[in-house]
């Protein structure tokens, strides 16, 4: 794991990121509000003052349920959707002050790998020209050893050399994950973008890509940004985790402090209805209620109408993100107002001695 | 007692144009009163077309080959589509991954619950409302009478799948079978789900056949499991037995290939090989060439062991001091 005190500078950083879609009012609409409709235009907060670091030859895990923003955070931070609010710096600089050669080679350093490979695969190139295009545009390699490249890099992600003629369609969905690997390997890239990579796949096929991305992790130096909803997988292979709830950051920590002192009550909540073989629990304790709609979050922490322990303070004030003493090991911060009702028993407690 | 369901030697084909495609090859499996039996297996495995063949929903160049499924003692593949139509959404329902599939999206909820109700059973369009309403209550949306008037997409998807659930309760089914029901929501929201069917299913005294990947899932639900590989079922039994002490060394394999099976950071242990194509299958035993406890016998068609209350598909089966 990487110690942020020796590495200064992250690879990739969201400083109070925000992304906003909206949509804009059309004509009958705006002649509509001519009359007094009073229309206004639907925004969507899919990500809300975000700040996330990612320091180099780390693996930093995205967790949330759907709609909570983890995907469109990703897609902002590799580079491929622009932030509405706040930056996003690559080693330090801002995305959007670098220009030219460092513009480029910044957008070839971060790639992403998407859930579903067939359709960010062209189901008419051949798997060659799918990974050997863009090596060969950018000058990697000269389009006559092209070939041999794209040979070497689908042996390495274990494909066979000889399927390289091949269409898409003809690839079983855990092969077409591993073009789509190499396809993103092929330009050397130093982050990569994992957004629910290996959901799709079934168990056995999930372990074999997991086992893939960790060693490719070793031998090209990589650093991952692993979007995933499926918190067993997070475990497995990350250093740090990230949950976010309705486009916000509730909590973070190394992966076994986070499980076994969870410290928000969603993180707490999605661990323990984590489905699992080993933990036979027959009885399900669900929290109540639906993901409220980002067009309409709820005032407070979002979390809130949810919440089993929220209070008076949660419906009006958002909580920022606090350090929290960790159990385990690693920082861990979390955005919830009960950190500061346990600080203050905690201050009360001092008096006594310390256990 | 009899088993609500019976399915014995069930053999669903494909018959493609590049030859027949054994999806489902000769299964045979029991669902007692009120048992809540999980189907797990890889996709390709089998398990969905299983469930569309008990209900008779397999469409061509698919066909049930051979076999018999006795439902209360009597054969669903006999029966002609008349009297299969009184027994499919009234005896036996079904609920599917994306309840889409089950509303009309152009018709209100109201409307499509108040058809399904009238199907089987003559009421008045009142009656057959206040059930539907019942219904939604049951499955735990909140104020049922103002969102009956509602389309599908007004709900959200755990909501529509709530909804699709209420539609298979509508006549109190001796049967549900739910074809990978949680796969597509979120963790809480599968939570409250697998927490309301438990429940129903208990109040009701239904039984259920739950298809699923998720060992997981079926982990937590299921009181019986049973895995499938390239179409045929490889080990069945009670589901602590199955899943703390396998016998078959595909269940291992599964078993051990999830993450939560070895330390953090460390490889994980995934089946070697890819499961087979169902139009090539290997001779004898579909598993040997991944499996590393294969020898030349397993090319010769391993037959069902049944042994206390455990049956598998396998000539070199894990064994397991009884303890």
């Amino acid at each position: 794991m990487t110690n942020p005190l020796v590495e200064a500078v992250p690879l990739v950083e969201a400083v109070d990121v925000s992304r906003r879609f909206s949509r804009k009012l059309d004509y009958a609409e705006k002649i509509a509000n001519l009359f007094g409709a009073g229309l206004e235009e639907k925004t969507v907060h899919a990500v809300d003052e975000v700040n996330l670091a990612v320091y180099p030859g780390e693996v930093v895990g995205l967790v949330g349920e759907s709609g909570c923003g983890k995907s469109t955070l990703g897609r902002v931070m590799a580079g491929i959707m622009p932030a509405s609010g706040g930056e996003v710096r690559w080693k330090g600089r801002p995305l959007t002050s670098l220009q030219g050669d460092d513009k480029r080679a910044m957008r070839l350093s971060a790639q992403m790998i998407f859930q579903d490979p067939m359709s960010t695969l062209n189901p008419r190139k051949r798997v060659l020209d799918i990974i050997g295009e863009a090596p060969k545009v950018h000058g990697i390699v000269k389009g006559r050893e092209m070939r041999d490249y794209v040979a070497a890099l689908a042996e390495r992600v274990g494909l066979d050399a000889s399927y390289l003629d091949r269409y898409p369609h003809q690839f079983s969905g855990g092969q077409r994950q591993r073009i789509g690997i190499a396809r993103a390997l092929a330009v050397k890239p130093k982050l990569l973008v994992c957004d629910e990579s290996v959901a799709a796949l079934d168990v056995s096929i999930q372990a074999q890509i997991l086992n893939l991305f960790m060693d490719l992790r070793q031998e090209f130096g990589l650093t991952y940004l692993f979007i995933s909803h499926d918190l067993g997988v997070v475990k497995h292979i990350c250093d740090r985790v990230v949950v976010m709830y309705l486009g916000r950051v509730v909590e973070s920590a190394t992966p076994d402090e986070l499980f076994d002192n969870p410290k928000h009550p969603y993180t707490q909540a999605l661990i323990r209805e984590l489905p699992s073989v080993t933990d036979r629990r027959r009885v399900f304790t669900p929290i109540k209620g639906e993901i409220p709609s980002p067009l309409h979050p709820p005032a407070g922490c979002h979390f809130h109408p949810r919440c089993p322990k929220a209070f008076d303070r949660c419906r009006v004030e958002r909580p920022v993100l606090k350090e929290n003493a960790a159990k385990v090991a690693g920082r861990h911060i979390s955005a919830c107002h009960l950190n500061d009702l346990a600080a203050h028993q905690a201050t009360n407690a001092t008096a006594e001695p310390a256990i | 007692m009899t088993p609500v369901l019976e399915v014995k030697n069930l053999s669903t084909h494909f018959m493609t144009r590049r030859g027949i495609l054994k999806a489902v090859d000769d299964v045979s499996f029991t669902v007692g009163e009120r048992e809540i039996v999980g189907l797990v297996g890889e996709s390709g495995s089998g398990k969905s077309i299983t469930g569309f063949s008990i209900l008779g929903l397999v469409d061509p160049p698919g066909r049930v080959v051979s076999g018999q499924i006795l439902f209360n003692g009597e054969d669903l593949l006999k029966m002609s589509p008349g009297a299969m139509r009184t027994i499919r959404g009234k005896r036996i329902a079904m609920i599917f991954q994306d309840p889409m599939m089950t509303l009309n999206p152009v018709l209100s909820v109201a409307t499509q619950m108040i058809e399904t109700v009238q199907a089987h059973d003559r009421v008045s369009r009142t009656e057959a409302r206040a059930r539907a309403r019942d219904a939604l209550g049951l499955v735990g949306i909140p104020s049922p009478e103002e969102r009956l008037d509602s389309y599908p997409h007004q709900f959200s998807g755990g909501m529509r799948q709530r909804v699709a659930i209420a539609i298979a309760l509508l006549h109190r089914p001796d049967l549900i079978i739910a074809d990978e029901p949680t796969t597509a929501l979120d963790v809480t929201i599968q939570s409250q789900i697998l927490f309301e069917i438990k429940r129903l299913a208990a109040e009701f005294g239904m039984a259920l056949i739950w298809i699923s990947h998720d060992l997981g899932v079926v982990a937590a639900l299921a009181d019986r499991i049973m895995v499938m590989y390239a179409g045929r079922i490889v080990e069945a039994g009670q589901v602590d037995g199955v899943l703390t002490a396998p016998r078959h060394p595909y269940t291992s394999g599964l078993l051990s290939a999830v993450p939560a099976a070895v330390p953090r950071g460390e490889p994980l242990r995934p089946i070697p090989g890819f499961a087979p194509s169902p139009l090539s299958r290997p001779s004898g035993c579909a598993f040997r060439d991944r499996c590393a406890r294969a020898t030349d016998i397993c090319a010769t068609e391993p037959i069902r062991s049944i042994a206390a209350d455990r049956e598998f598909r396998c000539f070199h089966p894990h064994l397991w001091s009884a303890a």
